[in-house]
């Protein structure tokens, strides 16, 4: 087997492992349903001008409440607007939510979390205490805070929900780096006269962030779902945004008799959320299962 | 031998997905005596006394004959299988840290074999509890009957693991290394405690154990185990006699109280010992 | 004696861990409420008020004070049982939400039963068949539970049990019909309707009850099966687990009477911080079956802005996720013999 493997040691190590970890999550049907769902969303997102049949912002006053059908795939909302158009385009604020949280939770939780680690002492303490108190919260009901003090929109949602996030990740990194802090290249960088913010950033950081990858994407499901509840309680993305949770909340006025409207947008979301968490547990059967394990 | 309570013969063990027999045609014997199995880790010595109670899940099991007095123990279903366990044999485990329940008080932990063979109240199980635990030479069984296990120290748990499996009066008891876990102090007299009882009451022994030293002072015979295979069996006064190179190897490497101060001999071990069929 | 010392030096440790915790807590809500935009005074006075009465208000609310001191009086205030006025009723705040909380925890209490009767068994036989389909099957039901938007779930399940089939009650927590009928002693509803010895109404409540809390208590069951699953999987490893069947017990038994009995402990401590993660779904799904308790209070004074209400009671849930913590805390000590 040796020989099959020798071409792609070619690749980069990281891409490597990247390879070899989407090759195992492959295996298992769970996992690769997350896959597929994910590479969707990606692709619907970055394709959707081109994948949408109707402009997602276009009102049709004639046409409204449109059972699915007859042009419009998922039917058409209380302003006659394509439905299925709307979830298309809806697919980008997914993307930017997901990308904009991981930007503001990544580094927060490593910066808190591999300093408090490092440096230990009082400053660990600290750090700690002022972790423990923001996990002393649903994320959910802080978040809500947070918007209700910035503000709602969608910019403001992901701010809030990234500053709720990150207390999991920043223990994750603390706890990461406690177990490297001993270990003899770090030593014999700070022999070498390195400063310990050198020693962070180039040697404790690129070791804590895999993991800290796969906790994120762990927490993505999670995520999601306090955005699209953010955008149902009107605290999120506003509308006309083709925000999925919004497009619940507008269609629940009329839900009795058109189901359509809140049907494929709860579809929607189910389906990422459910894919996050799929991948998310198949990662956490490919690596270090006791560490992941924990909230 | 008139009448042995265990017949083995031709036993094989096989764990699924493993690529060779654990076990390979083990095949012996056993009257009212007490028997050794020696060998190292990985010999197979204890997945015998695991399958002989069919501990081993998933574990394909085979045996020409598997004769436990007059019960086929490969034809029995799961559910007569239950009744064999605890009542007729039983085992002794290794560290009474582990393979006690650390929640439950030692005495209802004892008293559950007697519950669960026989009917009575829990009056009589407990009279009995306290007996029993009397009977391992714990001084105080009242008090220690309400102990946790986390309370007790390793021979007193030891004591109280004999107490649980010799309760419901088994004709066989494997004692699967049950010193070795203990304080070098304490080994004997807890041996010593295990050897009475099961002399007094006509009990079965095998007694499964990597130092062969120990188990020649205690067993009437010893088989060796080596690779899932036996390769030799003695009778307690024959060490000398022993004829297969490893069983010498073992003999070697033991250490001695005033014995030449040269290293010991390292064991040694040949791949054909695997294969050649019993001496 | 020794011991007790030890004992009262962790109970001064633990003390001071939640005094820290608290005083975190307020200032973070003070901080909250300090960052938002909207100008509290103008919520007060009005659009169109004259510059006297503004500065007047101002001066009032102490905001011409140094930050430090506005927070040393919010402090005070907190500690005094001083939460301010609702901006919506008029009332004090705390009694707003001592008033609407009954409703939750009767959801809550109903929630966590269902979760934990749930999960409990299907983490216990997900774990027995490790690797195989009963384990499969229940990673991927409370995978599910855990990935569904509760909010959007809520509403389906309105659609088809109660539009559709008809067979539960709608929003609110009794049909129209009753509201009012039964006089408020304790705020739970199934309690007071059987005070009163009124069973229209207390099946009416049972009836539009049984929804949403199945709704929450299947989502928390995810959470709660994924526990006792890994508890479980712990337990069966374990060298007892060789002793109980040497002794002849079955199966079943092993693992029910050892194996579980073993992590009950853990299982009641995870059960309290379920209890404290309902509260979140429970504003979700409070809102949309017009459930009115905590979670709908609280959405309404976040729309219409009301930062008093808002900011007491988020620092409510905090004291509550304390509370909550501290309890499994001494439930554990308290039933685990290892730690006596």
């Amino acid at each position: 087997m040796t020989s099959t493997a020798r071409p792609h040691s070619r690749l980069p190590a990281p891409l490597l492992a990247l390879r070899n970890i989407i090759a195992f999550l492959w295996r298992t049907p769970t996992s690769a349903f997350g896959l597929i769902v994910l590479s969707v969303l990606i692709l619907t997102a970055l394709f959707a001008p081109w994948i949408a049949s109707h402009d997602p912002y276009l009102q049709d006053l004639n046409n409204v409440l449109q059972p699915p059908g007859n042009g419009h795939l998922f039917g058409t909302d209380e302003l006659g607007r394509d439905i299925f158009s709307r979830l298309v385009w809806g697919a980008r604020i997914t993307l930017r939510i997901v990308f904009l949280v991981t930007v503001v939770v990544g580094p927060i939780g490593l910066l808190v979390g591999t300093t408090a680690g490092y440096i230990g002492g009082r400053f660990d303490t600290v750090m700690m205490r002022i972790t423990d108190i923001f996990l002393s919260f649903p994320s959910l009901i802080l978040s809500l805070a947070f918007v209700a003090a910035l503000g709602p929109s969608l910019n403001n949602a992901i701010i809030a929900i990234g500053l709720t996030a990150w207390p999991p990740i920043a223990r994750l990194a603390r706890a990461e780096t406690l177990t490297f802090r001993k270990a003899d290249y770090i030593a014999a960088a700070r022999l070498q006269g390195a400063s310990a913010l050198r020693i962070i950033v180039k040697s404790i950081m690129p070791m804590c962030l895999p993991s800290v990858m796969i906790r994120l994407t762990l927490n993505m499901a999670t995520i999601i779902l306090t955005a699209a509840g953010l955008g149902f309680l009107g605290l999120g993305a506003q509308p006309p945004l083709p925000e999925w949770g919004a497009m619940i909340a507008t269609g629940r006025r009329y839900m009795i008799d058109s189901w359509w409207l809140v049907t494929f947008p709860g579809l929607a979301i189910l389906s990422v959320s459910l894919a996050f968490n799929l991948l998310g547990d198949g990662l956490r059967d490919a690596l270090d299962p006791k560490q992941m394990n924990r909230r | 031998m008139q009448d042995p309570i265990l017949d083995v013969k031709n036993l094989c063990v096989r764990y699924p997905g493993a690529p060779a027999d654990a076990v390979r045609g083990v095949s012996f014997q056993l009257g009212r005596e007490r028997l050794g199995i020696v060998g190292e880790s990985g010999s197979g010595k204890s997945t015998v006394g695991r399958a002989l109670l069919r501990l081993l899940p998933g574990a394909v099991i085979s045996a020409d004959t598997l004769r436990f007095e007059e019960t086929d123990l490969l034809a029995l279903s799961e559910r007569d299988m239950l009744k064999v366990r605890g009542r007729r044999m039983s085992m002794i485990l290794q560290d009474p840290k582990f393979s006690l329940n650390p929640i439950q008080q030692v005495g209802h932990q004892v008293a559950e074999t007697y519950l669960r063979h026989f009917r009575c109240t829990k009056a009589e199980a407990r009279a009995k509890v306290l007996e029993m635990l009397a009977a391992v030479k714990i001084r105080d069984p009242e008090r220690v009957h309400d102990l946790y296990p986390h309370e007790i120290s390793g021979g007193m748990g030891q004591r109280v693991m004999i107490a649980m499996m010799l309760l419901a009066d088994p004709d066989l008891v494997i004692a699967d290394e049950p010193t070795s876990a203990l304080d070098v102090t304490v080994r004997l007299q807890v041996l010593n405690i295990l050897d009475g009882l099961v002399k007094d009451r006509g009990i079965g022994l095998i007694m499964i154990s990597h130092d062969l030293n120990l188990v020649r002072n205690f067993c009437d015979r010893v088989l060796i185990m080596y690779a899932g295979r036996v390769v030799e069996v003695l009778k307690a006064g024959e060490f000398g006699q022993a004829r297969h190179p490893y069983t010498q190897g073992l003999l070697a490497a033991q250490p001695r109280i005033g014995g030449n101060h040269a290293p010991l001999a390292v064991l040694d071990r040949k791949p054909e010992w695997k294969e050649e069929p019993l001496p | 004696m020794a011991l007790s010392h030890i004992r009262l030096r962790q109970v001064a440790g633990q003390v001071a861990t939640i005094a820290i915790t608290l005083f975190g807590l307020l200032l973070l809500t003070f901080v909250i409420g300090r960052m938002m935009p909207a100008d509290p005074v103008r919520a007060i006075v009005g659009e169109d008020a004259s510059r006297e009465t503004y500065e007047m208000v101002f001066n009032q609310l102490g905001l011409d004070r140094p930050i430090w001191e506005q927070f040393l009086r919010y402090l005070g205030d907190v500690l005094t049982g001083n939460f301010g006025t609702s901006i919506r009723t008029g009332q004090p705040v705390i009694e707003d939400i001592l008033h609407v909380m009954p409703a939750t925890i009767e959801l809550a209490t109903f929630a966590i039963l269902i979760g934990a009767g749930l999960g409990i068994p299907l983490g216990v036989t997900a774990a027995v068949n490790k690797d195989r389909w009963p384990d499969h099957l229940v990673r991927v039901f409370s995978l599910f539970g855990h990935s569904m938007p509760i909010f959007w779930t809520g509403m389906i399940a309105l659609l088809v049990f109660y539009a559709g089939l008809g067979w539960v009650g709608g929003s609110g927590r009794m049909s129209q019909f009753y509201i009012g009928l039964i006089d408020e002693r304790t705020g739970f509803l199934l309690i007071d309707s059987l005070l009163a010895g009124d069973r229209d109404v207390f099946w009416s409540a049972v009836n539009h009850l049984i929804l949403p809390a199945s709704l929450l208590g299947y989502s928390s069951s995810a959470y709660i099966t994924r526990m006792t699953r890994s508890f479980m999987l712990d337990q069966l490893g374990q060298e007892y687990m060789t002793t109980a069947r040497v002794k002849g017990l079955s199966r079943g038994q092993t693992i029910w009477r050892h194996a579980f009995g073993n992590i009950r402990v853990q299982l009641v401590t995870i059960i309290a911080l379920a209890y404290g993660g309902l509260l979140e779904g429970a504003v979700l799904i409070e809102t949309v079956f017009a459930w009115p308790g905590f979670g709908q209070y609280l959405t309404n004074n976040l729309i219409i802005g009301d930062m008093n209400a808002v900011m007491t009671c988020v620092l409510i849930v905090g004291c509550i996720f304390i509370l909550l913590n501290l309890i499994s805390d001494l439930l554990y000590r308290l039933f685990d013999p290892r730690t006596k």
